[in-house]
């Protein structure tokens, strides 16, 4: 199947003239012989546009997407609604196809809109600097792990097992690189040990790693637990959820040096996992420091406004083994997205969406707290997501409810042994009051079905919402 | 040229912030639905915010429009010819945007448990057999976001592998004119880079490679190479190299950049390589998004395997009635761990299967020979007339899917750098070629038309360069100045990186 080539056999025939050559084999015969595969491909052949869609729609039909199970799994990445103008915006040619904006005059468009995302970002977490976006979360952290050593010259992390286990993994992965090592302090009641922590900083720590809302939907309290990283000259690095910035103090404002997170949440979709970005901002003190692209403002020959790559100095393409960081993508279409998301949102819309999260997510906790069977894994304030622990084996439950329709959550069980019995139940603008009640329900149904109690039919009734069954 | 403005240039650079007017705005969210309570019940009022983010306040027709015309200030793939050296410019069907946007895949979950995303799981497992078959190596993991990302994953494996036999080696060997983020990924994984000198084809001087291998015995872990090499030209000595570096007993790793020139004709692993990754944004026709998404797929041999990335795709036999099931294995003991969130850019796997679904292995192989076929093809329209004369080919023989020309002599004969003929291009409505790179070459151009073009796009563009270097002999300064008809000029990089103002100021 040729349809996106152009070379018609007449083609071929003058440009293999222009060459010189009578065959494009003999183009090839540059590679040795025993090296070439002489064979075709052991990969079916080409088939059409129409079966291509339809053998993608058969396996797409084959997973349980939000549209099918109400999804209260959050776990780092949200099922937000994006606004159809985002769709609308990042599938344009003009922002879906270009590479790095290398020449500036001809990516006026890319740029600015990096310039624009960084003031963003920048603005969500209190910080002044920001790039122009990561891969993604989890190694967004890894990074700051990578920008810390460079900064105070110490190998060494202490890391709150709040801290995403995704993030924790990569962390440990990366450090094994690096060569750092990295020290994990505890959670006391769904929070940071506080006291564990003022203990495992020490003169040798490189970078103290907080989330907040951590892994279990607490909200920290940074700048109480930060000041261990300020006594002993190491950097505060804090993951966040760029959504709970509507309501939550930013990093910047609780002392933070590096605050980064999974962009995810704005205006991208869930798509299994990837792509998204990671968004990183700094202090000033770090901006030589930083990974990624950074777009900075300036001017051309005639004094218009323009905007080009700042500070490549830092990256690969001109430092190579000296750069601040390996990366050179900037993940600048999911970040286009998230830029339109958040305007689309303003600067009002954005705080209702993130009062309406913790209001939802309030209600959905003392709702699930009612039920027979459910207790929360721990009191501590909460954002938009919550942990409880269920008196039945977890997946059993999970599975019992997805046959009503419903992904009810994470199980924590699947990263923290200590959580077995844990449930993780994220909440967000698209869980209705009615989806939450029929969540309560289902997950009270399936934990009494788990542990044998006979439920009896009038129970049931004044039980389930009208119209749910 | 006359120094008109164009409408463009004069409507003046504003950002969203900058249209924002208080009270206005876009979104209309649902009802709070559930019975509220203040805020400082909910969560203690030292860990609120005082003030909301001073996000723009525009309502969306404006939005819109302010991205519409955005989009217009940049040149795209899809607008013209992208020649850009060592990246891939193929072009994006959009096939792929559809199915990747279908809700069974966009709003699946990743942290949906795997019985219930089978289609997603398979999908993964598909694409790592159809990668493994290009490749020549047993092993897939999909999981690294980038090349980059790619990289670093090699090099986590290349240490792993050897402290599991109880080595620790300290020194990654590459080419001095390897892509940057060759050298930077050898650096984050804590190792040393040994330069290894460049022969006049753009291949691995032997003698060199042999003395840094004497040099540094029992030290190296890795040599990362490319192949085709950064001149587009494969590496004839590559089945050597290959077993001069496992005789020192390090591992062999392929930046898959230059893959597009090779597929179905030549596989790394057939050549000695032991790790690979793959662009998928590259060969596999995933949009480059200005910068991203993308992802680095990497494959492995055998004595590799035990170390990959967790959680890995697998298929389960089937057994007792039942098809095979595909689940994340976990229970990997040898494994450098996770690179990353969850599974992989998901998104970009289906674009990129999609992609391998509508080519086939015989497409494949056909879009490689046409890469190579428009390569050469534009290297012999740009050896005639001026060209020929002034922007030399850097290494004279046949290329594989892209090649290097240098620049020295027009800058020496017409006083004309690189970057003045690439800034030039930018009127003719081409995007330039690399520049400046691979660094061997003196005022290197970089040029990969990729498979998609038409003859007619590749004589245009001779055409232009022509028609550039003859304007040039009666007058450098056109390109000297050059561009004119872009949306802003020339740009001041310098100030930008000396006094650098990366993000809007708001009062």
């Amino acid at each position: 199947m040729t349809r996106y080539t152009s070379a018609t056999p007449e083609d071929r025939q003058e440009m293999l003239g222009a060459i010189g050559v009578s065959s494009v084999d003999e183009l090839f015969e540059q590679i040795p012989e025993p090296l070439r595969l002489g064979r075709p491909l052991a990969l079916p052949d080409g088939i059409s546009e129409a079966e291509v869609y339809e053998r993608l729609v058969g396996m797409a039909e084959r997973n349980a997407d939000a549209e099918e199970l109400v999804c209260f799994v959050g776990a780092g990445m949200y099922d937000h609604y994006v606004p159809a103008i985002v769709d609308a915006i990042t599938s344009r040619s003009e922002f879906l196809t270009p590479y790095t904006p290398y020449q500036p005059e001809i990516s006026q468009g890319g740029l600015q809109v990096m310039f624009e995302f960084q003031t963003a970002m920048s603005e969500l977490t209190g910080l002044p600097v920001s790039n122009a976006g990561l891969y993604e979360g989890p190694s967004s952290v890894a990074s700051a792990g990578y920008l810390a050593m460079g900064a105070t010259k110490r190998r060494r992390f202490v890391v709150s097992r709040g801290v995403h286990p995704h993030s924790r993994e990569t962390l440990a992965t990366y450090s094994v690189g690096y060569g750092a090592e990295v020290v994990e302090v505890g959670l006391e009641s769904g929070l940071t040990d506080a006291a564990a922590l003022a203990e495992a900083v020490n003169g040798e720590t490189a970078a103290v790693i907080l989330q907040s809302p951590n892994f279990l939907g607490a909200v920290e309290d940074v700048e109480a637990l930060g000041a261990a990283a300020k006594e002993h000259g190491a950097l505060l690095v804090v993951a966040c959820d760029p959504i709970t910035l509507s309501v939550l103090k930013p990093p910047g404002e609780c002392g933070a040096d590096i605050a980064l997170g999974e962009g995810q949440p704005l205006g991208n979709r869930l798509d299994f996992g990837g792509p998204s970005f990671g968004f990183f901002c700094a202090t000033e003190a770090q901006i030589r420091r930083m990974p990624g692209r950074i777009a900075g403002e300036t001017e051309d020959v005639d004094g218009r406004r323009g905007f080009v790559l700042a500070l490549q100095t830092r990256e690969q393409h001109i430092r190579r083994e000296k750069a601040t960081n390996n990366i050179c993508t900037a993940q600048a279409l999911n970040a286009l997205g998230a830029m339109v998301h958040l305007a689309w949102l303003g600067r009002q819309g954005f705080r209702e969406l993130g009062e309406l999260l913790v209001q939802r997510t309030a209600f959905a906790r003392e709702r699930l707290a009612a039920v027979d069977g459910i207790d929360l894994l721990h009191e501590a304030p909460v954002a938009r997501e919550f942990a409880v622990r269920l008196d039945a084996p977890v997946e059993k439950v999970l599975d019992r409810v997805a046959e009503r329709g419903i992904a009810a959550g994470y199980p924590l069980g699947r990263e923290y042994p200590e959580f077995e019995d844990g449930l993780l139940v994220a909440i967000t603008e698209r869980r209705t009051k009615a989806q939450i009640d029929e969540l309560a329900e289902a997950l009270g149904a399936a934990v009494a079905a788990e542990r044998g109690a006979f439920l009896s039919d009038s129970e049931r009734k004044s039980t389930v919402p009208e119209g749910a069954a | 040229m006359a120094l008109t403005e164009t409408p463009m240039q004069a409507e003046k650079a504003r950002t969203i912030f900058e249209k924002s007017k208080a009270g206005r705005r876009a979104a209309a969210l649902p009802e709070v639905e559930v019975p509220k309570k203040p805020l400082a019940e909910l969560i203690p009022g030292n860990l609120l915010r005082s003030e909301a983010p001073r996000l723009p306040e525009i309502a969306e027709p404006e939005i819109v429009r302010h991205y519409n015309r955005l989009s217009r200030r940049n040149f795209d793939l899809d607008s013209g010819f992208y020649p850009l050296g060592s990246c891939t410019m193929k072009h994006n069907p959009r096939l792929n945007e559809r199915v990747a946007a279908l809700p069974g895949h966009a709003r699946l979950h990743p942290g949906q448990d795997p019985r219930r995303a089978q289609g997603a799981l398979e999908l993964m497992w598909l694409l790592q057999e159809s990668l493994s078959e290009i490749c020549g190596l047993p092993h897939v993991s999909l999981q690294p976001s980038a090349g980059s990302h790619g990289e670093l994953a090699g090099l986590l494996l290349t240490r792993a592998y050897h402290a599991d036999r109880g080595e620790e080696r300290t020194k990654v060997l590459a080419p001095d004119t390897s892509h940057g983020t060759n050298p930077a990924s050898v650096t984050m994984a804590g190792y040393e880079v040994v330069k290894v000198a460049t022969n006049e084809q753009g291949g691995v001087e032997m003698g060199d490679l042999r003395a840094r291998l004497a040099e540094n015995e029992g030290e190296v872990a890795c040599l990362m190479l490319t192949n085709p090499n950064t001149l587009g030209v494969f590496d004839e000595n590559i089945a050597e190299i290959a077993s001069l570096i496992h005789e020192a007993g390090g591992t062999l790793y392929y930046d898959g950049a230059n893959l597009n020139a090779v597929m179905g004709h030549s596989r790394p692993g057939d050549m000695g390589f032991d790790i690979v990754h793959v662009n998928l944004h590259k060969s596999f026709s995933q949009p480059h998004g200005g910068g991203g998404p993308g992802a680095g797929p990497i494959a492995v041999s055998d004595r590799i395997e035990p170390y990959q990335p967790k959680p890995q795709v697998v298929r389960r036999g089937g057994s007792n009635g039942h098809g095979p099931s595909f689940d994340l294995d976990f229970d990997r003991p040898k494994s450098i761990g996770r690179l990353r969130g969850f599974q992989g850019n998901f998104g970009v796997f289906v674009r990129s299967y999609a992609y391998i679904l509508s080519l086939g292995g015989d497409g494949l192989a056909e879009a490689s020979e046409t890469a190579v076929l428009n390569a050469n093809y534009l290297k012999a329209r740009l050896a005639e007339g001026r060209a020929g004369k002034r922007l030399p080919i850097a290494f004279d023989r046949h290329c594989m899917h892209e090649f290097v020309l240098s620049g020295k002599p027009m800058k020496r004969e017409l006083g004309l750098a690189t970057l003045d003929l690439a800034k030039r291009l930018l009127d003719f409505g081409f995007h330039p070629p690399t520049v400046y790179f691979p660094l061997l070459v003196d005022e290197a151009l970089m040029v990969e038309p990729t498979e998609t073009e038409t003859k007619e796009s590749l004589d245009a563009f001779a055409e232009a360069v022509e028609k550039i270097l003859a304007e040039a002999e009666t007058n450098p300064d056109l390109a000297k100045s050059a561009p004119y008809t872009t949306p802003v000029r020339r740009l001041d990089e310098v100030k930008a990186t000396r006094r650098p103002v990366v993000r809007q100021q708001l009062d």
